[in-house]
């Protein structure tokens, strides 16, 4: 095995750890992440507090195992948004030619020409929470919008779909460049003369050959939407205390870097391996593509 | 019933973009003004050099590729505006064979997947009925069965090109066009795939259109050539007599330089098919050329089935 | 004193744990001005054997023994920078793909003068003279402005004249050729046959032809050695070995062979 192999499957295993503490999470923190002990506060680490605690009190490594919980599921989700409008988009595109894929590819181009960051406070300034959970009063979408909402705050919700919808246009465009090229291989047309469907030609010849850079891709955006979740969460407009997430802690411990360099450290150290395993996963994807 | 082709003043033209704006830049002229007449029952090889417009026309052909003026037709209806049904048939009639079949073979199908393909789309067969219709085309083309579950990287040139034939007789179509089927495999490889195709031919009364830049190959397979030189077919003829007595200056070159006789005076090189010569495309190295040829000969029947474009032949 | 005398070479890869003989304890020998042929289907290994013998085999290949020598001397066995002397200025190349041999980004007035200061001691202000009659010399006609063109505004067979060009240019005493005209239309195949027929007239060059095609190596050669597998399984005249082959590989390929003067229609 070579060492790109090497480092990915570290960085599998690394993932399969983090999974397993956020599954566990309530049966591995030591303390409730919500309890607040303010003669406790901003204690170093210590025996009885591995990462010693807060301002409030709160014990700072339960806080983080759940963290890892909202983490790990925004980034898959934030990602399997982007992933799902970024192919479709892409392939359409691709496939498509002419107007239809010159009008999208402008709006992907338009869409990229904003920054990030104002494009997200636009979206979270009109509180889309509210309005999705005005959704659970709907006839058929309500009580399936109701479970899911009794599951994950709805605010998270609206984070994770901000994220995706944010990174959906890289996607697209390495799609699109993927179908462009294979459209005219050999095989595509071959199976055009057999008298294949459109449909049957995206399907079962065209994306499942372009899937190769977008498995890469979203790997690396998996990483990608930890450390906007972070951003957003340490700008105060991600998940709302006292939920915990890695970068709320993070911005919660800024003001007392000075005194409790635990509280900056520890959620640093976890978006630090966290992406950096994506990363090396996604290199190994990459590299086995290449073989 | 069989199939019949006819390929009336078939034109095929490409733009060439250039520069910053992509304006058009120029016309590569493929395919000129092509006709031929094309019975499922007999084998025509097609023969000509890179740039004669061959692999354009396998295309044309088969309604893969639009033709900028002229028309392919079977049964009355041009090929290129078939739809639904009729275009169904015309695809269960009339398959083709690619050259590279590296490239032809979808890389994340299987063989048995690859050859059940057609299959499924025109709702030939299913499940067991399906297996058992694949596992005799694999036999028809002398592939072993256990090849069945490999990927197209794990088989050999010889064995990829026999599972894009037997993807192309599952419908078992009446015309089968071989787009220089042999050209990257081995010369044995080659002369088994020769076989194997000319053996469909007599047992299965499958028309064959063969083309190729190999004189020798076609010659050994085809009862009829048609020689191509820069989009214009120069000479067609029955194999016998194309070989014997040439009429066309250019023919006899492709002849003599098959049999790589390096006492051939073989002068200049072949024009660009952008910037075609006018008249006659081959004046420019024609040992016999006058002053007539600045005319475009056309291609005539000067003899009962033989059809020459030289003003000064035969 | 043979120009070229191999013994018993040979390569080998490994892949994992497999080591394959690419060539396999190889042995043939080539005169002064003489043109021998390596035959072989693809896999056989006449390709590397090509390589091999000024030691262009990368890892994971590996020359596993026997000697090559060249005018006396063993290139298995001296310095690097004998070997330069030697590579590029007394055995020259010229592969099958002219697209990919030439740099693309660069004129092949650039390319050519390169080679001209690499390999020869023709002074600086004579270079640009050279390459011209270098062009002329493999019939490359308006020679100056064919200077100025990229790779891309040749044709195949143009393409290939320049690689002979920029081989020849050090006056080599040996070429190895490896399936030199077979990307080429045949009438251009034959004119290129030509170009080496006269080149190794004027030049007294020795070929070394790699092929697949028997009809090129009946006409370009003198000698012929099939290879199958790694290993030489037949070798002698030309002529001798085409009229009448020993080894059944041999007779298998030659029955291959489609002439024209051989039809099985019905």
């Amino acid at each position: 095995m070579n060492r790109t192999d090497r480092l990915a499957w570290i960085g599998m295993s690394l993932i399969l750890v983090l999974t397993v503490l956020a599954l566990a999470a309530p049966w591995l923190a030591p303390y409730d992440p919500l309890a607040v002990s303010l003669p406790e506060a901003l204690l170093p680490p210590s025996a009885a507090h591995w990462l010693g605690t807060d301002q409030l009190g709160r014990d700072v490594f339960s806080r983080l195992l759940y963290g890892t919980r909202i983490s790990l599921v925004i980034g898959f989700i934030a990602m399997g948004v982007a992933v799902g409008v970024g192919v479709t988009i892409g392939a359409v595109a691709g496939f498509a030619g002419g107007w239809l894929d010159g009008v999208l590819m402008r709006a992907v181009d338009t869409l990229l020409s904003i920054p990030t960051i104002f494009l997200l406070l636009a979206v979270i300034a009109v509180d889309p929470a509210e309005r999705l959970v005005s959704l659970t009063r709907w006839p058929i979408v309500g009580p399936v919008a109701a479970a899911v909402f009794h599951w994950i705050d709805p605010r998270i919700v609206v984070v994770m779909a901000a994220i995706g919808l944010m990174s959906w246009m890289g996607v697209a465009r390495l799609v699109r460049a993927e179908i462009l090229s294979l459209k005219e291989r050999e095989f595509v047309l071959a199976a055009r003369g057999l008298g294949a469907s459109r449909w049957r030609l995206m399907t079962r010849h065209l994306l499942p050959n372009a899937m190769g850079p977008v498995l890469v891709s979203a790997t690396l955006g998996v990483g990608g939407a930890i450390l906007t979740e972070s951003v957003l969460s340490y700008l105060g407009l991600g998940v709302q205390p006292p939920t915990p997430s890695w970068g709320n802690i993070l911005n919660e411990g800024r003001v007392a870097l000075g005194v409790a360099w635990w509280l900056t450290v520890s959620p640093g150290v976890c978006i630090l391996v966290t992406v950096l395993a994506f990363n090396l996963v996604g290199e190994g994807i990459r590299d086995r593509f290449l073989r | 019933m069989s199939v019949r082709l006819d390929v009336q003043r078939v034109t095929k033209h490409f733009l060439v973009r250039a520069g910053f704006f992509q304006r058009r830049a120029g016309v590569v002229h493929a395919v000129d003004e092509v006709n031929l007449r094309i019975d499922a029952t007999g084998t025509l090889g097609i023969v000509g050099e890179s740039g004669c417009g061959k692999s354009t026309l396998a295309r044309v052909l088969v309604g893969l590729l639009e033709p900028t003026s002229g028309q392919v037709s079977a049964g009355g209806q041009a090929v290129h505006t078939l739809r639904g049904a009729a275009r169904r048939q015309f695809c269960r009639d009339v398959q083709l064979i690619f050259q590279d079949p590296a490239n032809s073979l979808n890389p994340r199908m299987r063989v048995e997947t690859a050859v059940a393909e057609p299959l499924i789309i025109h709702r030939l067969a299913s499940g067991q009925a399906l297996q058992r219709r694949v596992d005799a085309l694999l036999e028809q083309v002398r592939l072993p069965l256990m090849l069945r579950r490999r990927l197209p990287r794990e088989l050999s040139g010889g064995e990829r090109q026999r599972v894009g034939i037997a993807r192309a007789l599952a419908t078992e179509p009446k015309l089968l066009i071989c787009d220089e089927p042999i050209a990257s495999l081995d010369v044995s490889v080659g002369s088994q795939i020769l076989k194997l195709l000319n053996e469909l031919h007599q047992s299965r009364h499958v028309g064959l259109v063969f083309i190729s830049h190999d004189l020798a190959a076609v010659a050994s397979l085809c009862q009829r050539i048609a020689v191509m030189y820069l989009g214009r077919v120069v000479e067609e003829a029955p194999t016998a007599q194309l070989v014997a007595h040439p009429w066309h200056p250019y023919t006899e070159l492709l002849l003599r330089a098959s049999t790589l006789d390096l006492n051939l005076r073989a002068s200049g090189e072949r024009p660009s098919n952008i910037h075609p010569p006018s008249g006659c495309r081959f004046r420019t190295r024609c040992p016999i050329v006058a002053p007539v040829c600045q005319e475009d000969p056309p291609l005539l029947e000067k003899q009962p089935a033989r059809l020459v474009a030289c003003h000064k032949r035969p | 004193m043979a120009l070229l005398d191999v013994q018993d070479l040979s390569v080998e890869f490994q892949h994992g744990p497999d080591t394959v003989k690419a060539v396999d304890r190889v042995s043939l020998s080539l005169e002064a001005g003489q043109a021998l042929a390596i035959v072989g289907e693809s896999g056989s290994g006449k390709s590397t054997l090509a390589l091999a013998l000024t030691r262009l085999i990368q890892p994971p290949g590996r020359m596993t023994g026997g000697r090559i020598v060249f005018q006396g001397t063993d290139l298995l066995r001296v310095d690097a920078p004998t070997l330069r002397r030697v590579r590029g200025r007394l055995i020259s190349y010229v592969f099958q793909d002219p697209a990919t041999s030439l740099n693309p980004v660069l004129t092949i007035g650039a390319q050519l003068r390169e080679t001209i200061r690499l390999h020869t001691t023709v002074a600086p202000d004579d270079v640009d003279a050279c390459a011209v009659a270098l062009l002329e010399q493999v019939d490359i006609a308006a020679a100056p402005e064919r200077l100025r063109a990229y790779p891309h505004e040749l044709s195949g067979g143009m393409r290939q004249r320049v690689m002979i060009a920029m081989a020849i240019a050090s006056k080599p005493a040996l070429l190895i050729a490896d399936e030199p005209t077979t990307a080429l239309d045949v009438t251009v195949q034959v004119q290129i046959l030509q170009l080496l027929q006269r080149l190794r007239r004027e030049l007294g060059l020795a070929l070394l032809l790699i092929s697949h095609d028997l009809l090129v190596v009946e006409q370009a050669a003198d000698r012929i050695a099939v290879m199958q597998r790694g290993a030489i399984v037949e070798s002698g005249p030309v002529a001798a070995v085409i009229q009448r082959p020993q080894h059944p590989y041999t007779q298998q390929l030659l029955a291959c062979r489609l002439t024209l003067s051989q039809r099985s229609s019905s």
